[in-house]
């Protein structure tokens, strides 16, 4: 009876664990295995697989693009959604809104390509609205502004699920803090600043982890409206993968699989310091 | 100060209609008629000089587009159906196992239980590039390639599901439990009579988030399905040309229409779902 108490619970988990088992984490461990032994034998190969990449310009490339694409995106989403949160919940409309934000979440990807191309298209939509300011339009998706239609494409499909994130962090505050402060003459400014971002730090690197997360996934709409081998400058990590996926170079994706999944579990340790109490 | 609130309520407006601006877009270029579309966007398919331009209200609106694409193309249907089957597999999955685990997790106290959660978080966040091969070599080694089967069980052991319904089981108050144990109730009634009832928002929030997932997966489909005729819809880009404008618009809204009606039912418990990431969960 005692040795059934100690593991109250377990049973439970053990269907979803065995399937987690077989379909992730053995196979894992085989990509791991794979990325230190060469493609032709079963010769053990160290870190030259890893070297290798270091040496592939198309993943110097795509590296190089997916780290510029985060480093800007992030931030950017980070401080539009949050803006925005705080913005929309003064709204009378705040229900509307978020729902209109939202909505992009729901939109498969396939849909929007097709929005896409014909708005960025070098005789588009966008390049007529530019024409009317009296700029000079360009093709938009050859051209190294593809980048740029990557990141718009982030945006407009991941602010509405930040914006939410952020609303959730706003709505823990005490709301009493803020009465305090105006009452004592705060302006809106320094209510945000000084009260509202202190307590939102918290919840700052979960909602980082999340943008992280969801920032792969752009892949979806560049790969639809640009194909395998777009623009240099939208030449992404995914793009990547998927093309020595259809090249069958396993050692190369292996090593890099490994690569980016340390990367990620950097991540994550800082997910466990910045939840570790909550996850008690 | 009361200025500045106008604004602000302004400039929200602007920028939720240029949000919604691709969605309406997409909805009026569907019901606008080929002559109507040509004219518009001819500058993209090399007629006429300058740029495209697009009306949000069509002049002469009809469904003959729509008409198109569900009586004339039996292979919409196949799509249809391979997404129907795809999705429902999954979602039922991950109602099954997600389900149990997720209660498992939050509701268990055996030793490893808080490791193990962090080994569900950790699968969570890896992007589908890090899992596309070691994915590729088990669908190969168990024979599930080119099949529905394979993306189905892959889907149902997502790790999202279990971390978004932990998130709500863990905030009912252990006291309930105690006191169902205590009447004698057994771990599967408690689960059933406690569990359930009070996690029902994390379920509910973790199908919507799964639906939309599953409905518009692209890689998946992409790297394992080799044959056409499984093929889901979330992975028909209709080719857009002369001609048949008018149908890739509708394509496009008729893959949207079933996300679009989750959404539209389910707004409450995405948010929800969204939430439980972030913040801690209340009791329901």
């Amino acid at each position: 009876m005692k040795r059934v108490k100690k593991w109250r619970g377990a049973l439970w988990v053990l269907p979803s664990l065995a399937g987690v088992s077989v379909f992730y984490f053995v196979p894992y461990v085989d990509v791991v295995r794979r990325s230190v032994t060469q493609n032709s034998g079963e010769s053990f190969a160290g870190i030259r697989n890893f070297r290798e990449l270091f040496q592939n310009e198309a993943f110097l490339l795509a590296g190089a693009n997916t780290l510029k694409f985060m480093a800007v995106c992030i931030p950017l989403l980070l401080a539009v959604s949050l803006l925005l949160a705080v913005a929309v919940l003064r709204c009378r409309l705040a229900e509307l809104y978020k729902w209109v934000f939202l909505l992009p979440m729901a939109l498969p990807a396939v849909s929007v390509a097709l929005v896409w191309k014909l708005v960025f298209h070098g005789h588009g939509i966008l390049n007529a609205l530019l024409g009317l300011s009296g700029r000079a339009g360009k093709d938009w998706l050859h051209s190294p502004a593809a980048f740029g239609v990557m990141v718009v494409s982030y945006l407009w499909r991941n602010t509405g699920y930040n914006m939410v994130l952020w609303m959730a962090g706003i709505r823990q505050i005490d709301g009493s803090i803020y009465e305090a402060a105006r009452i004592d003459g705060a302006n809106e400014i320094r209510v945000f600043t000084h009260m509202m971002l202190p307590n939102l730090k918290q919840i700052l690197y979960t909602v980082s982890v999340l943008s992280l997360l969801n920032s792969f996934k752009v892949f979806r709409e560049a790969y639809l409206v640009a194909g395998s081998y777009p623009d240099d400058s939208m030449y992404m990590m995914q793009h990547l993968f998927n093309n020595w996926f259809g090249a069958l170079a396993l050692d190369k994706m292996s090593a890099a699989s490994v690569l980016l999944s340390l990367v990620i579990l950097v991540f994550i340790f800082g997910l466990y310091r910045a939840w570790g109490k909550e996850m008690g | 100060m009361r200025h500045c609130r106008k604004c602000t309520e302004v400039l929200i407006f602007l920028f939720a209609l240029l949000f919604f601006l691709p969605v309406l877009f997409l909805i009026a270029g569907s019901v606008m008629g080929e002559d109507e579309l040509l004219g518009c966007l001819g500058p993209v398919f090399g007629q006429g000089g300058g740029y495209a331009r697009m009306a949000v209200f069509p002049s002469f609106p009809t469904i003959r587009p729509y008409v198109k694409v569900l009586l004339d193309t039996p292979e919409f249907f196949v799509m249809f159906w391979n997404s129907v089957k795809i999705t429902a597999g999954i979602l039922a999955g991950q109602m099954i196992f997600g389900t149990m685990a997720a209660w498992g997790l939050a509701k268990g106290s055996f030793p490893g239980r808080k490791q193990l959660l962090w080994v569900y978080i950790a699968l969570m966040l890896m992007p589908f590039q890090v899992l596309m091969l070691s994915d590729y070599l088990v669908l190969k080694e168990l024979g599930l390639l080119d099949s529905h089967w394979g993306l189905i069980w892959q889907g149902a052991f997502s790790a999202f599901p279990v971390f978004i319904m932990y998130r709500f089981f863990d905030g009912i108050p252990p006291e309930m439990m105690e006191a169902a144990e205590l009447d004698g109730a057994g771990s599967f009634q408690i689960f059933r009579h406690i569990g359930l009832p009070l996690g029902r928002a994390g379920i509910f929030s973790a199908m919507v988030l799964g639906l939309l997932e599953s409905w518009s997966m692209i890689e998946q489909p992409m790297t394992f399905l080799k044959t056409k005729s499984l093929w889901p819809l979330s992975i028909l880009l209709p080719e857009i040309q002369e001609g048949k404008i008018g149908y890739a618009f509708a394509v496009s809204v008729l893959i949207f229409l079933p996300a679009l009606l989750v959404f539209l039912t389910g707004q409450k418990y995405l948010e929800q779902g969204i939430e439980a990431s972030s913040v801690k969960k209340g009791g329901n």
